[in-house]
């Protein structure tokens, strides 16, 4: 299969979906009215609710969703082949994600900008926002654990990616420091920080950084995770101007120009995708495909967290009800794509069969490390640069996304251990430091407690990350399906894929239970972990089923009456 | 020409909106929290606590009693609590 086809076939297919799908769900499910007046008007402050240029409010949606997740999940999920990931990104992009992200932006517009969370509590029950909260608090808890092993792998496969992702820490915080203390006009921070981080991946060539095995009795990967967190800790108690701002920006910057470098490789290259379309040689340890496909590529398919982003921001500052089509399903689109370009990398970066037999040798392996090994085979035939320089670059793209995602991760869960703080007052717990020193215990925890010494356990939770996201999107479609059948109009559109999503979570969470019970014994922590999940999973399916039910009978009695 | 400046203009602004917007509201936020902070440096001896900067303050207050009562309200107290001044 030729990869260039591939990446056209893919792009067209999500692109219809957005130009005849979409259109549909506006004018026939969610009803968009022009003249509808948004929070961003009716409620305008100029500071959290403002009316903003679609393109803008795309852009932020887009990069805001599209993170180190849908390169990880895709790199692993191949494993079963190309044909069965590419089918899940593209479909569920279009019937799944789409319909979810724009229903999102939606439900939260049409209710003065309220949260999904608080919009569960409205619509469903208390019991059931109760129950988000919970799902949110074990998601962020995990994917700040994923994260860090993630980039830790990441240091230690690209050594010559190190000192290029320190430094775009230091650009960051100058641009913050000369856009907000000296107000330098945005252009030119921009233009030579963006030069500086490309530049620095030269200096990385030159100078790789390992860390020695053994320093204070830790192998290399732990050491890596311990001053990843120690930065994390760190950088979540920094002022949002000086650090998560600027990283942010340039992380939104970085995310254009890897796709578009990506993508024109791609084309321009042509090369062939050497995995079997479905992999008939799969390694013991490989789960069967339904339901872990469904989990193990979260984001760029279907993903929880953008309920939060869409109901968060994206809803308060959206200028007509009409924008939400163009920011909501666009932007899970933009996500679609990165997902798709990963796939390509992991399936087509490979020089044979056997090479990338190597690579897929056993669950859980590829994510990062594949969409790098692969993505520079492939940008270095295309674009005509090393493919070492490549590699660095991919690695840094990534890297950056997820510490990033590190960096508003752990900065959230202090907000929730000072909320707690408050809310059962316990002053201590109110303390920035102490609330950050829990956050970052509780993902260190997390990390070595399922992986032993060598902090592995992130990527060992993977497919539990996935679920827990997964479960949020089921709750988020619940709330968006309620509102439906409260308003008369058609609710398969929303309930099909609410339905299918939750059964492939709660199977995917059944399935691993017996995996970790047989892997770690009755008291392996992943094992707890999964409980939980499997829990939240039925409650759920209850809230959901019992939200239904009331909502028709309520109907049936007003149409009756 | 002038369309080139234009288009540079109008990609300034973009990028401006971009690196601005989904911030606003937490530096908005964390502002308003260094002047909550200053206002109780300049009101805190009105209100009986002793604060060793109050010659340097006291001449800022006439600048700061617009802002008085939201800030007072946002302190959690529903009327001034300075006898003295009463703004609600």
């Amino acid at each position: 299969m030729n990869a260039a086809v591939l990446a056209v076939l893919g792009l067209t297919m999500m692109f219809l979906g957005y130009r005849f799908y979409s259109k549909f769900i506006a004018e026939k499910i969610y009803q968009l009215d022009p003249d509808f007046v948004t929070p961003a008007h009716a409620q305008r402050d100029d500071i959290d609710y403002l009316p903003t240029n679609r393109v803008v409010l795309w852009g932020h949606h887009f990069t805001a969703v599209a993170g180190a997740a849908p390169i990880i999940g895709p790199g692993i999920a191949v494993i079963w082949g190309w044909l069965p990931a590419f089918l899940w990104v593209v479909v569920g992009t279009m019937f799944f994600a789409g319909v979810h992200d724009f229903g999102a932006v939606w439900a939260s517009v049409r209710n003065k900008a309220q949260s999904v969370g608080s919009l569960t509590g409205d619509v469903v029950s208390p019991r059931a926002r109760t129950l988000f909260m919970v799902v949110v608090f074990v998601l962020l808890m995990m994917v700040n654990a994923v994260f860090g092993v993630a980039i830790s792998d990441a240091f230690q496969e690209t050594p010559s990616s190190v000192i290029p992702a320190w430094t775009a820490v230091f650009v960051a915080v100058i641009i913050g420091v000369l856009i907000y203390r000296m107000h330098v006009p945005i252009l030119w921070p921009t233009i030579v920080g963006t030069v500086i981080l490309y530049a620095v991946i030269y200096l990385g060539e030159a100078v790789p950084i390992s860390l020695s095995a053994g320093s204070f009795g830790l192998p290399v990967g732990a050491q890596w995770i311990l001053i990843l967190f120690l930065y994390a800790g760190i950088a979540s108690l920094l002022p949002v101007w000086l650090l998560l701002q600027p990283r942010d920006y340039i992380n939104g910057i970085q995310l254009f120009v890897g796709l578009g470098l990506l993508y024109g490789a791609v084309l321009i290259a042509n090369p062939t995708i050497v995995a079997p379309a479905i992999n008939p040689d799969l390694p013991a340890s490989a789960p069967p495909l339904f339901p872990l496909l469904f989990v193990t590529i979260a984001c760029g398919a279907i993903s929880g967290f953008h309920g939060l982003v869409g109901s968060g921001t994206t809803s308060k500052q959206l200028d007509k009800e009409t924008d939400a089509r163009f920011v909501g399903y666009l932007g899970s689109t933009g996500e679609g794509a990165l997902a798709l370009v990963a796939i390509i990398a992991a399936t087509a970066g490979f020089a044979s069969l056997a090479d990338w037999r190597l690579m897929y040798s056993e669950f859980g392996n590829g994510g990062m490390a594949a969409f790098v090994q692969g993505g520079a085979r492939v940008v270095a035939s295309g674009v005509g640069i090393s493919e070492q320089f490549a590699a660095t670059l991919l690695t840094v793209m990534a890297v950056l996304f997820a510490g990033t995602t590190m960096d508003a991760g752990v900065r959230l869960q202090r907000y929730i251990v000072q909320e707690w703080g408050t809310i059962y007052r316990i002053p201590v717990l109110q303390n920035g430091y102490v609330a950050t020193g829990i956050a970052v215990t509780a993902c260190l925890l997390l990390a070595f407690g399922a992986g032993g010494s060598s902090g592995e356990g992130g990527m060992l939770i993977w497919p539990l990350f996935g679920t827990t996201n997964q479960l949020l999107a089921g709750l988020t479609l619940m709330v968006i399906s309620v509102m439906l059948v409260k308003l008369g109009r058609p609710v398969r559109y929303t309930l099909i894929p609410m339905v299918f999503i939750t059964v492939a979570a709660l199977g995917a969470a059944l399935v691993q239970l017996t995996t970790l019970y047989r892997e770690g014994g009755i008291l392996y922590p992943l094992l707890w972990i999964d409980v939980v999940i499997v829990l939240l999973a039925i409650l759920v399916m209850l809230e959901a089923s019992s939200a239904f039910l009331r909502e028709r009978r309520a109907a049936a009695a007003g149409a009756a009456a | 020409m002038a369309s080139a400046k234009g288009r540079l203009g109008r990609l300034k602004a973009l990028l401006e909106e971009f690196y601005v917007s989904p911030y606003r509201g937490a530096l908005a936020r964390a502002r308003r929290e260094e002047d909550d902070l200053f206002m109780l440096f300049v009101f805190a001896e009105l209100m009986g606590v002793p604060n060793p900067a109050a010659y340097y303050t006291l001449e800022l207050q006439p600048l700061l009693l617009e802002r008085f009562h939201e800030w007072h309200q946002r302190q959690g107290m529903e009327h001034s609590p300075l006898d003295g001044f009463r703004c609600c």
